[in-house]
C-alpha cells in the first residue's frame, strides 16, 4: 500500500484515490515480485537467510553435545582437545571453558538473528515515520523533534540499561526495549534529511495542491521515496545491533550465562584469538553471512519497489 | 543566515538543560553509588566522604548546585579520580580523542564516498563488487576485534608499530588508532554512498542531462554528487561526534588517554560529575554539528527551507 | 505520481547552477573546524611531544653503576623500568588511595614506619625501631634521621602525627579511615564519627625522630599494620600551600625513593629518581612508567611486543599457552587473598547449613585451580590462607578426604535437607562482569549441577549494581573476594563477626564474635584463631574455593621482582634492569 503510488502516478499528476491504488495493487506487487525474482543475488540470499533460521531452529539436533555441559575430558588440554573437529562432533571447536562451541552458535543465532531484526524494524518504523514527519511539517514542530532526538542521542545510555534492569529485574525482554531506544535515532536523522530535500520536490508540491491530508502525503509519496536509503541504512543496522547486544550483556541486561549470543562469543573470542582462533572465527562468520544476505536482500528489495526505477 | 544561527544558539540552552535534567534523574535512579565499594565503610566513615561531595544534600538541591556551577563552566570534581576535576580531565583527554577523531574522518570522507561513488559508477562490476565486499567485511569487524587484531599484527608480529601510548601524539602512535576507528565508519559510507548515488543517477534529471550529451564525469560531479550525499551527510552528523569523542576500546586496547574511556567507566564507577560533563561535551557537540548539517542540506539542495 | 512527469526547467533548478564563491564555503567551514581541531591538539601535542621526548631521552641521567654493586651483572644503560598498572588509581594521596593500583604507585612515592619484606615480613623503614610498653597500649616508633622529603626538607615524627590525624579526619574523607580505627589507636572512632576533634587521635611526637601511638586496645600487630599506606607520613608544607592539587605533577613532595614526574591520565604516570631519599645510592631504576593498561590482552600485547617490563595480570585464556612458551617469565606469588562464594544465610534455602555443606563440598578446587583458573593458586577448605605470617594454619577434615567421597556426602547431606530428583534443589548465583568471575561461576554452577542435580542460574551483573545488590542482602548466593590489609588472620576472621560492616551474608554467631574479641588483646591471638576457623568448618557460611596467586609476567631482564611475596607489594627501588 505504500508503494501503490508510483505505479499509479506513471502517467498523470495527480494522487490516485484509495480504491484505485487498491485495485492496482495486485498487478504492483506482482511486478515487484517478478522484478525481486530477477535479482539472483537476493533471491540467493533469501535462501541462505531460510537455511539460517532452519540452522538456528533446529541445529541443535546435529551434534550430541549441548549448549551449557563441559567436556570435561578435554578440559586438560583444551588448545590440543579443543579444536574443532569431526572426530570429536566438537564441529566448531571447544570454547575456552570447554564447551562444546557448535550448540553455543547455534543457540546464539537465535538470540542474535532476533535482534539483528527486531532492531533493524525498530529503526525502520520509529526512525523513518519520526524523520518524515519532523522533515515534511518543518518549522516549530521540526526544531522540537529535532531537539528531542538531540537529547536522546547524547544522552548516557548505560545508564537506562542499569536502571532499566534495576526497576525490572534481569529479564532479557528488556534487551529488545534497550536495543530498540537507540537504533532509531540515526536513522530518523537520515530520513528527515531526505525528507527536506523531496518536501520541494513538484510532485509533493502538486499533492499539496490537490488537497492531501498531510499524513497521507507522508505515508504515500515521501516514505517510498526515502525508502532505498532507508533499506541500505537498516541491513547496516543488523550487525551493529547484534554486536551491541554483547556490550548491554556485559552490564547485566541481556543473555545470561549459559545462555549466549553471536556477539558475546565474538567478544570472548576476541580475548582468545591467539590460542583458540576458531572460537573468533565461526561466530564471525556466521556474523558476516548473516550481513551479507541482509545486504543482497535489501538491494533486491530496494530494486523492487524503487518508485524511481521504471 | 545569521537570524537561523542566533535560532540555534537559543535553542541549545533549553536543549542542554533537558538533557542534564534526564540524565542527572536517571543517573542518581541507578543502584550504588560513586563511593560503593567492595569494602563496606562505617556508616561514619561514609557520611564524611558524601558530605564532602555534597552528597548528603536532598537531590534537588545537588541539581541546583550542579546547573549553577555548570552555568559558570565549573564541571565540577571527579568522584572516582579525587586528584582531578572533571575540567582538567576533559581538557587533556578531549584533544587526544578529536586529534585521532579528526583524522579518522577525514579518511571517513575521503575513502567512505570515494569508493561509495566508484563502487555506483561500476555498479555491478568487479570493483563495485571488489569495495562492496570490503565494505561489508569492514562493517562486521568491530573495533574489539580489529584493533587487538591490528596490534597482534603491526607491533606484536611484525613490530613496525608501538602496540599503544600517545606519546604526544607522534605519528606511529596514532595510525593504529586511527585504522581501527575509521575501517567501519568507513564500510558504512561507502554502502550508504554507493546507493544513494545509483538512485540519484537513475533519477531522470540525470538521464535528461546525460541525454543532453554533457560528459559524464561533469554529471557525476556537478550534477549527481550533491544530491547523492544528503543522506551521507545526515550519516556523517553524528558519526562526526561519536568518532571526534573516541572510543573505549581503542583508549582501552592503545592506552591512548582519549575521552572515550570516561563514558564506559564513568558509568560504571557513577562518577556523577565526570559522567554529566562528558554528556554535555557530547550534547553540544551534536547541537553544533546538527546545525552544520542542516546549513550542508541548503548547499547541498539550495530548495530546502526550514 | 513520478518525478519522471516534471517539467525540464524544474529539473534544471534542482541541478546546481554555476559554481559560485558562496558554494564554497560549507566545503571551507569544514576543512577550517577540522584543521582547527588538528590545530589545537597540535599545541598540546608540542607541549606533550616535549614530554615524551623527555621520557624517551631518560638515558640522559645516565645510569652511574655499569655493574649490580653486589651481584656484579650487567646493567642496562637506561634504567627505565616500565609496569603494567591496570587502571588509573583514585588518587595518589596516601589517605585516599584506596585501590591496588594506586597502591602500587604510592608505596614507590612514599615511605612508612615500617615496609614488607621480600617474603611479606615486616621490615624496619622511616623506623629503624620500635617498641611496646604498657602491655602493648604504647607504641613508640624511633625514626630514622636521615629521611627527607623530596624537597629535602627532614622528614620527621610531626609529619606521621600529621598524617595519621589526615587519614581520620572528616573533613579529608578517607575510604580508610577504619583502619586506623581497627588499628585500635585511641579516640580514632570518635574522630571519624565527628565527635572528637583530628588532634584528640592517640598519637603525638615525643621529639622530632620520636612517634609515640597509644592503643585503647593491646594491638600486638600494630608494627605489620603500619605498612599499609593509610599510616604513611603526609608533607604538611605541600598539602598546606597546594590544596587538594597537591598530588599534582610539580607540587607533590613524597619521602620514598621516587617523586612524581608526570602523570597523563589514561596513558601513563612516569615517577623520578628522588635525589634526596636516604637511600639514593641504592636505587638503581632511574624512573618508572606505570601504565594504566585496563585490558588484560592489551597489557599482555604491549609486554608481548616489548613495551612492558612486568604486567599487572595474565588473561585467563592465555595461561595455558603462557605456560609452554615463557615458563620463565609466568611469576606465581601466592597472595593474601582468598575467593569464595557467600552465602546469605537469611534466604532459604541456605538458611540451611546441610545445603551449605553440601554445595561446599561438591567444589571440585583441584579442576579449578588446575584447568581453570591455571595460576598455581591453593586449593581452599579455610578462610584464612595458608600463606599468612605466623598463623598456625590448619584444615578441615574435609580436605583430606577424595573428591569421589565429598560428592557422596554432599549428596548424602542435601538429601538429609531434603532435596532429591523430585524436589532439586533451586538457586540464583550472583557474580560481576568479569571473564574470570564468569568462567569460574559456569564451572562451579555446572559441578553443582551434575553431582547434585541442582538447578542453577547464574546472573551477572555490573559492578556496582552487583555491590549495592550484595550490600543490601538482595542475594541467596554470591561471589566473594577478600585480599588481606594486612599480614595477619584477624584481617579475614574479623570479616565474618556479627558486627563487620562487610558480613553481608547475615551469619552470626555469639561464640566465634567472643574468640576474636578475646583474640584482640591476647599476646597469644592464634589460639583463638584456630577455634575461629574450627567453628566455620561446621557452620559453612561461605564456601572458600581457593587461595589467590599474584600472576605476571616479568621480562627476564628485570631483577629483584618479588616471586614470593603474599602481600603483593612491589617496590620498584628493589628491582634492576640489566643488559641483555
Amino acid at each position: 500500500m505504500f508503494f501503490s503510488d508510483k505505479h499509479a502516478g506513471m502517467g498523470e499528476l495527480a494522487d490516485t484515490l484509495a480504491e484505485e491504488a487498491y485495485t492496482e495493487g495486485r498487478s504492483l506487487w506482482r511486478d515487484a515480485r517478478r522484478r525481486f525474482m530477477q535479482h539472483r543475488a537476493a533471491v540467493a540470499s533469501l535462501v541462505v537467510l531460510a537455511l539460517l533460521l532452519l540452522f538456528a531452529a533446529f541445529g541443535q539436533y546435529l551434534s550430541p553435545w549441548d549448549n551449557e555441559s563441559i567436556d570435561w575430558a578435554s578440559l586438560p588440554n583444551l588448545d590440543e582437545d579443543g579444536v574443532p573437529s569431526l572426530a570429536s562432533q566438537h564441529y566448531f571447536g571447544l570454547d575456552p571453558i570447554g564447551r562444546d562451541l557448535y550448540q553455543r552458535t547455534v543457540q546464539g543465532s537465535r538470540i542474535s538473528l532476533m535482534v539483528g531484526v527486531l532492531g533493524a524494524l525498530t529503526a525502520v518504523v520509529i526512525g523513518t515515520l519520526y524523520g518524515a514527519i519532523s522533515g515534511y511539517v518543518g518549522g516549530r514542530t521540526d526544531a522540537i523533534m529535532m531537539r528531542t532526538l538531540e537529547v536522546l542521542s547524547a544522552f548516557p545510555f548505560m545508564f537506562l540499561v542499569i536502571v532499566l534492569m534495576a526497576v525490572f529485574g534481569r529479564n532479557v525482554l528488556l534487551i529488545f526495549i534497550a536495543i530498540g531506544a537507540v537504533s532509531w535515532l540515526n536513522m530518523a536523522r537520515i530520513v528527515r534529511g531526505q525528507t527536506l530535500s523531496l518536501k520541494r520536490k513538484e510532485f509533493i508540491e502538486a499533492a499539496m495542491a490537490t488537497g492531501v491530508h498531510p499524513f497521507l502525503i507522508v505515508l504515500r509519496h515521501v516514505v517510498p521515496n526515502v525508502l532505498g536509503v532507508v533499506i541500505v541504512y537498516a541491513t547496516l543496522l543488523v550487525p551493529e545491533m547484534i554486536l551491541f547486544e554483547s556490550f548491554i550483556s556485559f552490564l547485566g541486561l541481556g543473555v545470561s550465562e549459559p545462555y549466549t549470543s553471536w556477539g558475546a562469543l565474538i567478544s570472548e573470542g576476541a580475548d582468545a584469538m591467539w590460542t583458540a582462533p576458531w572460537t573468533l572465527i565461526f561466530p564471525m562468520l556466521m556474523l558476516v553471512l548473516t550481513l551479507f544476505c541482509f545486504n543482497f536482500l535489501g538491494d533486491g528489495l530496494r530494486d523492487a519497489l524503487d518508485p524511481k526505477d521504471r | 543566515m545569521f537570524s537561523f544561527i542566533i535560532r540555534r544558539v537559543l535553542v541549545a540552552v533549553p536543549t542542554v538543560l533537558a538533557l542534564i535534567t534526564v540524565s542527572f534523574v536517571l543517573m542518581h535512579a541507578a543502584p550504588g553509588g560513586p563511593f560503593t565499594n567492595e569494602r563496606n565503610v562505617p556508616e561514619a566513615v561514609m557520611e564524611n566522604i558524601e558530605a564532602k561531595y555534597n552528597l548528603d544534600k536532598p537531590l534537588w538541591q545537588q541539581y541546583f548546585i550542579y546547573v549553577g556551577n555548570v552555568a559558570q563552566g565549573d564541571l565540577g570534581p571527579s568522584f572516582r579520580y579525587k586528584d582531578f576535576t572533571v575540567n582538567e580531565l576533559i581538557e587533556s583527554s578531549f584533544p587526544r580523542s578529536a586529534y585521532i577523531g579528526a583524522w579518522s574522518f577525514l579518511f571517513v570522507v575521503v575513502f567512505g564516498v570515494g569508493l561509495g561513488v566508484i563502487a555506483a559508477l561500476k555498479q555491478n562490476r568487479w570493483p563495485d563488487y571488489t569495495v562492496m565486499t570490503a565494505a561489508m567485511t569492514g562493517v562486521v569487524f568491530p573495533n574489539f576485534v580489529m584493533a587487538p587484531l591490528l596490534v597482534l599484527l603491526f607491533a606484536v608480529t611484525l613490530r613496525w608499530l608501538p602496540a599503544g601510548g600517545w606519546e604526544g601524539g607522534q605519528v606511529e602512535y596514532i595510525v593504529l588508532p586511527i585504522i581501527a576507528m575509521a575501517t567501519s565508519y568507513i564500510a558504512q559510507v561507502a554502502r550508504i554512498t554507493r546507493s544513494s548515488m545509483i538512485e540519484t543517477l537513475r533519477s531522470p534529471f540525470i538521464r535528461t542531462a546525460r541525454a543532453k550529451g554533457i560528459p559524464r564525469h561533469k554529471i557525476v560531479l556537478r550534477h549527481a554528487l550533491k544530491p547523492a550525499l544528503i543522506p551521507v551527510v545526515s550519516y556523517l552528523g553524528p558519526a562526526f561526534v561519536g568518532i571526534i569523542t573516541g572510543s573505549v576500546i581503542i583508549d582501552q586496547v592503545f592506552s591512548t588517554g582519549g575521552i572515550g574511556q570516561h563514558f564506559v567507566n564513568g558509568a560504571i564507577n557513577r562518577d556523577y560529575s565526570l559522567i554529566l560533563g562528558v554528556t554535555i561535551l557530547v550534547g553540544m557537540l551534536t547541537i553544533l554539528f546538527n546545525a552544520v548539517v542542516d546549513i550542508l542540506y541548503t548547499w547541498l539542495d539550495p530548495r530546502v527551507r526550514y | 505520481m513520478t518525478t519522471t512527469s516534471l517539467p525540464e526547467n524544474a529539473i534544471r533548478e534542482t541541478l546546481p547552477v554555476d559554481a559560485g564563491v558562496c558554494r564554497c564555503i560549507p566545503a571551507i567551514v569544514i576543512f577550517l573546524m577540522l584543521m582547527a581541531l588538528a590545530g589545537c591538539s597540535e599545541t598540546e601535542q608540542v607541549s606533550a611531544g616535549d614530554e615524551a621526548l623527555a621520557s624517551a631521552d631518560i638515558d640522559a641521567p645516565q645510569t652511574r653503576l655499569s655493574e649490580h654493586p653486589v651481584t656484579g651483572e650487567e646493567l642496562a644503560r637506561k634504567q627505565v623500568l616500565v609496569r603494567g598498572n591496570a587502571s588509573e588509581p583514585a588518587s595518589l594521596d596516601p589517605h585516599l588511595v584506596q585501590d591496588t593500583v594506586g597502591s602500587a604507585i604510592v608505596v614507590d612515592l612514599f615511605e612508612g614506619l615500617s615496609r614488607s619484606g621480600p617474603n611479606g615480613d615486616t621490615e624496619p623503614a622511616m623506623a629503624k625501631s620500635w617498641s611496646s610498653s604498657d602491655n602493648n597500649l604504647t607504641w613508640t616508633f624511633h625514626l630514622r634521621e636521615d629521611g627527607r622529603w623530596s624537597d629535602g626538607t627532614a622528614v620527621t615524627a610531626h609529619d606521621f602525627v600529621y598524617g595519621w590525624r589526615r587519614a581520620v579526619d572528616p573533613k579529608v574523607g578517607s575510604n580508610y579511615a577504619y583502619y586506623i580505627e581497627s588499628a585500635g589507636v585511641e579516640n580514632a572512632g570518635d574522630i571519624i564519627s565527628g565527635e572528637k576533634a583530628p588532634e584528640t587521635l592517640g598519637v603525638r611526637a615525643l621529639d622530632e625522630f620520636t612517634f609515640e601511638v597509644s592503643l585503647a586496645e593491646p594491638i600486638t600487630y600494630l608494627p605489620d599494620m603500619t605498612v599499609h599506606y593509610t599510616m604513611f607520613p603526609a608533607p604538611r608544607q605541600a598539602i598546606e600551600a597546594h590544596g587538594s592539587d597537591w598530588t599534582k605533577p610539580g607540587n607533590m613532595v613524597s619521602n620514598g625513593a621516587f617523586q612524581l614526574d608526570s602523570w597523563h591520565l589514561g596513558e601513563k604516570l612516569v615517577a623520578a629518581r628522588n635525589p634526596h631519599y636516604r637511600e639514593d645510592d641504592k636505587t638503581i631504576i632511574d624512573r618508572v612508567v606505570y601504565l594504566p593498561i585496563e585490558s588484560s590482552s592489551a597489557e599482555l600485547q604491549r609486554y608481548a611486543s616489548g613495551e612492558l617490563h612486568m604486567t599487572s595480570t595474565v588473561p585467563v585464556s592465555q595461561m595455558a599457552r603462557l605456560k609452554r612458551e615463557r615458563p620463565d617469565e609466568l611469576v606465581m606469588a601466592p597472595s593474601i587473598a582468598t575467593y569464595m562464594y557467600a552465602f546469605n544465610v537469611h534466604r532459604p534455602p541456605f538458611d540451611d547449613v546441610r545445603v551449605r555443606r553440601a554445595l561446599t563440598y561438591a567444589i571440585d578446587r583441584n579442576v579449578i585451580v588446575s584447568y581453570i583458573t591455571r595460576g598455581e593458586q591453593m586449593p581452599a577448605f579455610t578462610l584464612t590462607p595458608a600463606y599468612v605470617s605466623g598463623f598456625d594454619f590448619r584444615q578441615p577434615e574435609y580436605a583430606t578426604w577424595s573428591q569421589t567421597r565429598r560428592d557422596e556426602e554432599a549428596r548424602k547431606a542435601l538429601k538429609e535437607a531434603g532435596y532429591d530428583e523430585d524436589n532439586p534443589l533451586e538457586f540464583e548465583l550472583l557474580y560481576n562482569t568479569d571473564e574470570s568471575h564468569k568462567a569460574l561461576a559456569i564451572v562451579v554452577s555446572q559441578m553443582w549441577k551434575e553431582k547434585l542435580g541442582a538447578r542453577v542460574t547464574i546472573s551477572n551483573l555490573e559492578w556496582k549494581t552487583f555491590l549495592s545488590e550484595k550490600q543490601a542482602g538482595n542475594y541467596g548466593m554470591a561471589r566473594f573476594g577478600w585480599k588481606g590489609d594486612y599480614n595477619e588472620a584477624s584481617t579475614f576472621l574479623t570479616l565474618l563477626t556479627s558486627d563487620s560492616g562487610n558480613n553481608d551474608g547475615g551469619w552470626s554467631n555469639r561464640e566465634y564474635d567472643q574468640l576474636l574479641l578475646d583474640a584482640r588483646s591476647s599476646q597469644d591471638p592464634n589460639r583463638y584463631y584456630v577455634l575461629a576457623e574450627e567453628i566455620l568448618w561446621k557452620e559453612f557460611p561461605v564456601a572458600p574455593v581457593y587461595f589467590n596467586t599474584t600472576v605476571a609476567l616479568v621480562s627476564p631482564t628485570l631483577k629483584g621482582y618479588p616471586e614470593n611475596n603474599p602481600r603483593n607489594i612491589i617496590y620498584s627501588k628493589d628491582m634492576y634492569v640489566t643488559a641483555d
